[in-house]
C-alpha cells in the first residue's frame, strides 16, 4: 500500500462499476480515496522530517564531542612556547641587572649548575660518596655514605657549582649523580657597595629551575620590581657612582685603620636631587657570600650591619647648626648677635660645659665656629621645646627615613622619652637625640640647597625634586657661611681642600655604654660637609667609631683630629671624580673657557 | 558534460590538498628553522651577559687599582685629583689654517648639527 510506483486510481473501476449499478453517488468513493492518499502523504513527510532531525542531532552531538576532545586534549597535555613568536622578545635572565648611575653593572646573573643525587640510581652509593667528599673537601665523607646506603631517594649536594667543580663531580660517572641549571646572582665588584646590594639566595627550589631571591639591600628592597617579567632586560639604575663609592671606601678604610677605628661610615649626597652618590659602612663583606647574621654580640660588631642606614648615634656638635639656623629663621639671631656664654648652665643636677672657656659672650657665629655648648644650649632656650620638635622633624631628622634600602627602617632616631626643656638644650648640641648618618647627610643636605628638605635616594633621578620650604635662603646661606668659617677658622681646620671650599662641623660624642652612662675614652667623631661652599652640591658625613689618633703625645679622639682629615681625604679624591673643577680665586676667569 | 564537472573537482580536490600538503611541509620546516634560530639568540645572550658580567669582574675598581699600582713605573697612573684639571689654553690645539673639515658655509654646518 505504501508503495508510491503502486498508486491506487482515485476512481477504481472496481468500486465505481457497482456502485454504478446500485445508482450511489461515486463522487463519494474519490474523496474516501483522496483522504486516504493525503494521509500516506503525511504519513510518510513525518518520517523524513524525523530522520532529518535525528541526523542534525547527530552532527551536533559529532561537533560537541570534537571539541570536547579538543579541550581535554588542550587541558591534559603541557604547556609549551609558542614557536612562531617573533624574535626581540629577550627573557634570558629571570632577575633584572642593578647597574649604576653610569651604566656599569653592580648585580647580574651568571648560568651555573646544583648537583644533587637521585639515590636509588646510583650505581656505587660508597666509591661515589667518596670521590664527592674529595672533590668538596666541606662534605662529611660518613655523612654521605649514611645517606646513600640509607633510605632517602634524594638529595642535594650542592646549590651551585664552579665549572671547575662541575667537570670534576662529571668525571666521577656515577650516573645518579646529576646536575640541575641554575641561575646565580654575581656582584662582579665584590665588596664594593656590599651593604646597597645586600645579596641573594634560592628561594624555591626545583631541580629544574631556582627562585632567586632577594635577601637585602635593594636587591630585596626591590624584590618584586627585579624579578617583573615586563621589565626583563631594563637594569635597575642606582644613583650610586661606581668609582666614587670605589675611591670612598678606599679612604675611609684606610681612615679607620689610621685611626684605629672599629667602624666607619659615609654618606655623599647630591643635594639638589637627594640622590646618594656613595654610601659606606665599614667593615664590610662580600655579597658574593653573604655571611650569616650573628647570634650574639652586639649587632654592630657583625659586618652586615649597616653604620649609616641603621647605626643610630649620638652624633654631637654637628647638630648645632639646626639650631642656629632656626633661631636665624625665627629672627631671634642673626650672625652677629652676641650670644652668652658663661658656663656652666646648671639645671637640676645637670651641667652643660664647654670643651674650653670661651670668655663670657661670642656672636652667634662664633659660638657656631667654637662649637660652644653653652652658646647653642641659650639659643635652644629661645628657640622654645614645641618649636625645635617641628623644626627637627620638618628636617627628617625624627622619623626613619624612607629609604630604599630594607635596612633603613631600623633606622629609627632614638628620642628622649621625655622631650623636657633640658633635652631641648642637650640636642641642640647633639646630645639626647640619637640619628644616623644618613639622616645628618639628609639635614645638611637641605642647609646647602637653600633651605628645602631633602628625601635621601637611591634611585637615579635626572630632574631636582624640591622638597617643602624648611628655611629661608638666607638663612641656609648664612649657615652654609658660618660652616665654611668652621673650616677656615674653626674647629676642623684641617677639612680644608685646597679649590673645593669645605664647609662643615665637626661633632665628637661620647659613646653609651650598656648601663646608661657614657664611656670616658670611646666617642663617635663625625665631620659633616658641604661642599663646594660657594655654590654648594654635594653634601658629605663621615662617621668614625671609636677612633684614636695616636700620632701626638697623648690620644686624641675629637672629631677634629680624626674625622675631619679623613673627610677632606675623600673629598680630595672623589670631588674631581665628580667633575668638580677646582676654583682658585686668581685665575678663574681664565679658567673657564678658550678665549677667542 | 556532468562527468567532466565531477572529474575537474576531483582533480582540484586533489590539486588543492598537495598544495595544502606543501605548505604545511614548507611551514614545519621554517618552524624548526625559527626555533633552531630562536635557540641560538637565546645562547648568544646567555654568552653576552657572561661576557658582560666578565668585563664587569676584570674592570673592578679593586682590580685596576692592583694593576695601576703594578704598573706604576711604566703608566704612571694616579688617583684622579684636583690638580689634574686643566685650562683649555694649555692644549696644544692645531694651527687654525691647518683645520680643514670640509665643510665650508653655515647652512652645511647647521644642517649637520641638527643630525641626531
Amino acid at each position: 500500500m505504501s508503495d508510491t510506483s503502486l498508486r491506487t486510481p482515485l476512481r477504481p473501476l472496481s468500486r465505481i462499476l457497482p456502485a454504478r449499478a446500485r445508482g450511489e453517488n461515486t463522487d463519494q468513493i474519490e474523496k474516501d480515496n483522496i483522504r486516504k492518499r493525503h494521509e500516506q502523504d503525511r504519513e510518510m513527510g513525518r518520517a523524513t522530517a524525523q530522520s532529518r532531525i535525528i541526523l542534525v542531532g547527530l552532527i551536533f552531538v559529532c561537533l560537541y564531542l570534537i571539541i570536547a576532545v579538543r579541550v581535554a586534549a588542550l587541558s591534559a597535555s603541557e604547556a609549551s612556547e609558542p614557536r612562531t613568536y617573533t624574535a626581540g622578545s629577550s627573557i634570558v635572565e629571570q632577575r633584572r641587572d642593578i647597574v649604576d648611575r653610569k651604566g656599569r653593572i653592580l648585580a647580574t646573573n651568571m648560568n651555573t649548575y646544583s648537583l644533587y643525587v637521585e639515590v636509588p640510581h646510583l650505581v656505587d652509593p660508597v666509591g661515589t660518596a667518596k670521590a664527592l667528599a674529595d672533590v668538596f673537601p666541606d662534605l662529611d665523607q660518613e655523612r654521605l655514605i649514611k645517606d646513600f646506603t640509607g633510605k632517602r631517594k634524594f638529595l642535594w649536594i650542592k646549590k651551585k657549582l664552579s665549572p671547575e667543580q662541575k667537570q670534576a663531580a662529571h668525571d666521577i660517572g656515577d650516573p645518579g649523580l646529576r646536575f640541575g641549571p641554575r641561575e646565580m646572582r654575581l656582584y662582579p665588584n665584590g665588596k664594593l657597595a656590599a651593604h646597597v646590594m645586600g645579596g641573594a639566595s634560592f628561594g624555591k627550589e626545583g631541580v629544574a629551575a631556582a627562585e632567586v631571591i632577594g635577601v637585602a639591600g635593594v636587591e630585596k628592597t626591590f624584590d618584586q620590581a627585579l624579578r617583573d617579567p615586563s621589565l626583563s632586560g631594563k637594569p635597575l639604575q642606582l644613583s650610586l657612582d661606581l668609582s666614587v663609592q670605589a675611591a670612598m671606601e678606599q679612604v675611609l678604610y684606610g681612615g679607620m685603620k689610621l685611626m684605629n677605628a672599629k667602624g666607619a661610615a659615609g654618606v655623599l649626597m647630591d643635594v639638589h636631587t637627594g640622590e646618594v652618590i656613595s654610601i659606606v659602612s665599614l667593615p664590610d663583606f662580600d655579597p658574593n657570600q653573604r655571611p650569616h647574621p650573628p647570634v650574639e654580640g652586639h649587632p654592630d660588631d657583625s659586618p652586615l650591619f649597616n653604620r649609616s642606614v641603621q647605626g643610630v648615634y649620638e652624633l654631637g656638635s654637628t647638630f648645632k647648626i639646626f639650631a642656629v639656623a632656626q633661631a636665624m629663621d625665627l629672627g631671634l639671631i642673626d650672625p652677629e648677635t652676641m650670644i652668652d656664654t658663661k658656663g656652666p648652665i646648671k639645671w637640676g643636677r645637670f651641667r652643660i660645659n664647654d670643651f674650653h672657656n670661651y670668655g663670657n659672650q661670642l656672636t652667634a657665629s662664633k659660638v657656631i665656629e667654637k662649637s660652644s655648648n653653652i652658646g647653642t644650649a641659650r639659643i635652644a632656650q629661645m628657640i622654645g621645646t614645641d618649636r625645635q620638635q617641628e623644626f627637627l622633624r620638618k628636617l627628617g631628622l625624627l622619623d626613619p627615613i624612607e629609604f630604599e634600602m630594607i635596612e633603613a627602617s631600623g633606622g629609627k632616631p632614638l628620642l628622649p622619652p621625655k622631650w623636657s626643656d633640658l633635652s631641648t638644650m642637650t640636642i641642640s648640641y647633639g646630645h639626647g637625640l640619637s640619628t644616623t648618618p644618613l639622616h645628618l647627610a639628609a639635614g645638611y643636605a637641605a642647609i646647602a640647597n637653600g633651605g628645602h628638605k631633602v628625601t635621601p635616594t637611591l634611585i637615579k633621578t635626572s630632574t631636582p625634586t624640591l622638597g617643602p620650604r624648611v628655611m629661608s635662603e638666607n638663612t641656609a646661606r648664612q649657615s652654609v657661611d658660618m660652616l665654611r668659617r668652621v673650616v677656615t677658622e674653626g674647629t676642623a681646620s684641617l677639612g680644608n681642600v685646597e679649590g673645593y671650599a669645605v664647609a662643615g662641623k665637626t661633632g665628637t660624642a661620647d659613646k653609651p655604654d650598656p648601663r646608661g652612662k657614657y664611656y670616658k675614652d670611646k666617642v663617635i667623631a663625625t665631620f659633616a660637609t658641604i661642599f663646594p661652599a660657594d655654590e654648594p652640591k654635594y653634601a658629605l658625613v663621615v662617621t668614625l667609631d671609636e677612633p684614636t689618633d695616636t700620632t701626638g703625645p697623648e690620644p686624641r679622639r675629637t672629631a677634629g683630629w680624626t674625622a675631619v682629615p679623613v673627610a677632606a681625604e675623600v673629598i680630595s679624591r672623589v670631588a674631581p671624580l665628580l667633575g668638580l673643577r677646582p676654583r682658585i680665586e686668581s685665575q678663574e676667569s681664565a679658567a673657564i673657557s678658550q678665549s677667542e | 558534460m556532468r562527468s567532466f564537472l565531477t572529474l575537474c573537482m576531483i582533480l582540484s580536490v586533489v590539486g588543492c590538498g598537495y598544495w595544502a600538503y606543501q605548505e604545511n611541509i614548507k611551514t614545519q620546516a621554517a618552524l624548526t628553522r625559527t626555533e633552531a634560530l630562536q635557540d641560538d639568540i637565546g645562547q648568544a645572550r646567555a654568552r653576552l651577559s657572561i661576557l658582560r658580567a666578565e668585563w664587569a669582574y676584570l674592570n673592578r675598581p679593586d682590580r685596576l687599582q692592583d694593576l695601576a699600582n703594578l704598573s706604576y713605573d711604566r703608566l704612571g697612573l694616579l688617583p684622579l685629583a684636583s690638580t689634574h684639571f686643566g685650562t683649555v689654553e694649555a692644549v696644544s690645539f692645531p694651527p687654525k689654517e691647518n683645520i680643514n673639515l670640509g665643510i665650508s658655509d653655515v647652512m652645511t654646518v647647521a644642517e649637520f648639527e641638527s643630525q641626531p
